[in-house]
């Protein structure tokens, strides 16, 4: 996936550290994509990505930072969301990324779930922590 | 050696313990003459120093508490304080302020429930200090003794603080539970059918509530249908997915069939993009024709049920 983490401002941000947080940057996020002129299915299946995205990042990564905003390229209007923790990281991404894999007691959709909900999707995880970048175009 | 190292450290460790002693017998000494002057103030000028701080709290408040219940309550505080001053006392976190500490934690819990502001409910326990200023600070003794006397009051004051913040924590938290309560309300629709209009975020909180309410009234009111409507909320992931399914497994462990009305196409979609499966559980488009449906299920149940008897 193409960097669009710089291009893309200005950027909103929020916190998150409690499932109040997750609902607050599904809000962010749905506020962005009605603005950018996302039909609604577009709009429901973004919103729904963050929110997987966002409870991902709250109960396996101990909290985040969820970062979005508007973005333009080669023509095409989108919106762009970022979820970066500083958590344990995945071990092994594939798997995590298998549909009904889940280490806890989920149903292990969400991080695959996300994936077809959107139309870019990158993850990067390590010990450091895990980053997960999507785009969503408005079409 | 052991010997000889032992009998070179141990004047040295008396020497440094003697001191300790000797000056925390110069504040002891110090601590107990303030005491002294302190009771005696407030027991010779009771009426005054009350009545003045009535006052002065009574301002602050303007009307919105009775003179006779501030009169009270100071009044208490006041005795209270004197007494523990009168064993000999400045530790306001100390043994002997223990009256003092619950008479104060009453004040605050009930000024947090009267909608009074944290800085006004510290404010009763702070104005005691202007109020004995004018006539300790005329000479050293008194000086000193007023010091300790404030420093006494700043830590009853954040007392106050301490409890008003928890009194207030424990309004919000139930006012929350009460809000859970009545955004979901179990409804009967029909005879038979009672249903659940969902709105808002579905978290495991309020899944618990649902499912207790919609259990409960599914029992009281002999119906073997439920509808859960779920028009009014927003986003369906894979943890409201997860909800939804807990609770119907629940219905139909008690006998009932449950069906999920208020899909729309844009959450139909989503939720067969994220992969989730409803299985064999019905769902609708609409609440009627979810209840259409319903109604005639229990129609037919209670045909057969009559076959049944003939
Ligand atoms: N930010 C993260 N940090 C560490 N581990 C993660 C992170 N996100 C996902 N994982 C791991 O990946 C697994 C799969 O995630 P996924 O979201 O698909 O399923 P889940 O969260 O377990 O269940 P659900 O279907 O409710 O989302 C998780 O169980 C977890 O072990
Ligand atoms: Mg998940």
């Amino acid at each position: 996936m193409k960097d669009y983490g710089a291009s893309a401002t200005p950027a909103e941000t929020v916190q998150v550290a409690t499932s109040g947080d997750v609902v607050t940057a599904r809000q962010m996020v749905r506020t962005l994509a009605q603005r950018g002129g996302l039909g609604l299915v577009h709009q429901t299946k973004l919103v729904t990505a963050a929110s997987e995205l966002g409870r991902n990042m709250l109960v396996y990564g101990g909290g985040g930072v969820v970062r979005a905003a508007a973005l333009s390229d080669a023509g095409r209007s989108g919106i762009y969301v970022e979820f970066r923790d500083e958590g344990p990281g995945i071990p092994d991404v594939e798997l995590a990324l298998t549909d009904g894999w889940t280490s806890g007691n989920g149903m292990g959709l969400g991080l695959s779930g996300a994936r077809r909900l959107v139309d870019e999707f990158d993850i990067a995880s390590g010990p450091e922590g895990t980053t997960v970048r999507i785009v969503k175009w408005a079409r | 050696m052991k010997c000889g190292n032992g009998g070179t450290s141990t004047p040295a460790l008396k020497v440094r313990a003697g001191r300790q002693i000797e000056i925390l017998g110069e504040d002891d000494v110090a601590i107990e003459s303030s005491t002294r002057l302190l009771a005696e103030k407030l027991t010779a000028e009771r009426e005054t120093f009350l009545s003045q701080w009535v006052r002065t709290i009574g301002e602050d408040l303007q009307g919105r508490l009775s003179m006779a219940e501030l009169g009270r309550e100071l009044g208490e505080l006041y005795e209270a304080i004197l007494q523990a001053l009168g064993t000999g006392g400045l530790d306001g976190r100390g043994e002997r302020y223990g009256e003092v500490r619950s008479l104060l934690i009453e004040l605050s819990r009930n000024r947090a429930r009267q909608g009074f502001t944290p800085t006004e409910t510290a404010r009763s326990v702070f104005a005691l200090k202007e109020v004995l200023e004018p006539s300790l600070t005329g000479d050293q003794e008194g000086a000193r003794a007023y010091l300790q006397f404030a420093r006494l009051l700043d830590d009853l004051g954040l007392l106050t603080t301490e409890a008003y913040v928890r009194t207030r924590e424990e309004i919000i938290s139930s006012q929350a539970e009460q809000l859970l309560e009545l955004s979901t309300p179990v409804v009967k629709l029909w005879d038979g059918v009672v249903g659940v209009p969902l709105v808002g975020t579905l978290d495991s909180a309020r899944t618990q509530v649902v499912m207790e309410k919609l259990l409960q009234t599914l029992v009281d009111s002999d119906s073997t249908q439920a509808i859960i409507d779920i028009t009014g909320v927003p986003t369906v992931d894979t943890q409201v997915a997860q909800h939804l399914l807990k609770t119907v497994v629940a219905a139909r462990m008690m006998g009932a069939q449950c069906t999920i009305s208020g899909i729309r196409p844009q959450i139909a979609q989503t939720i067969v993009a994220l992969g989730i499966e409803f299985g064999d559980i019905p769902t609708n488009a609409s609440l009627a024709d979810a209840l259409r449906q319903a109604v005639a299920e229990v129609a037919k149940e209670s045909e057969n049920d009559a076959r049944g008897l003939l």
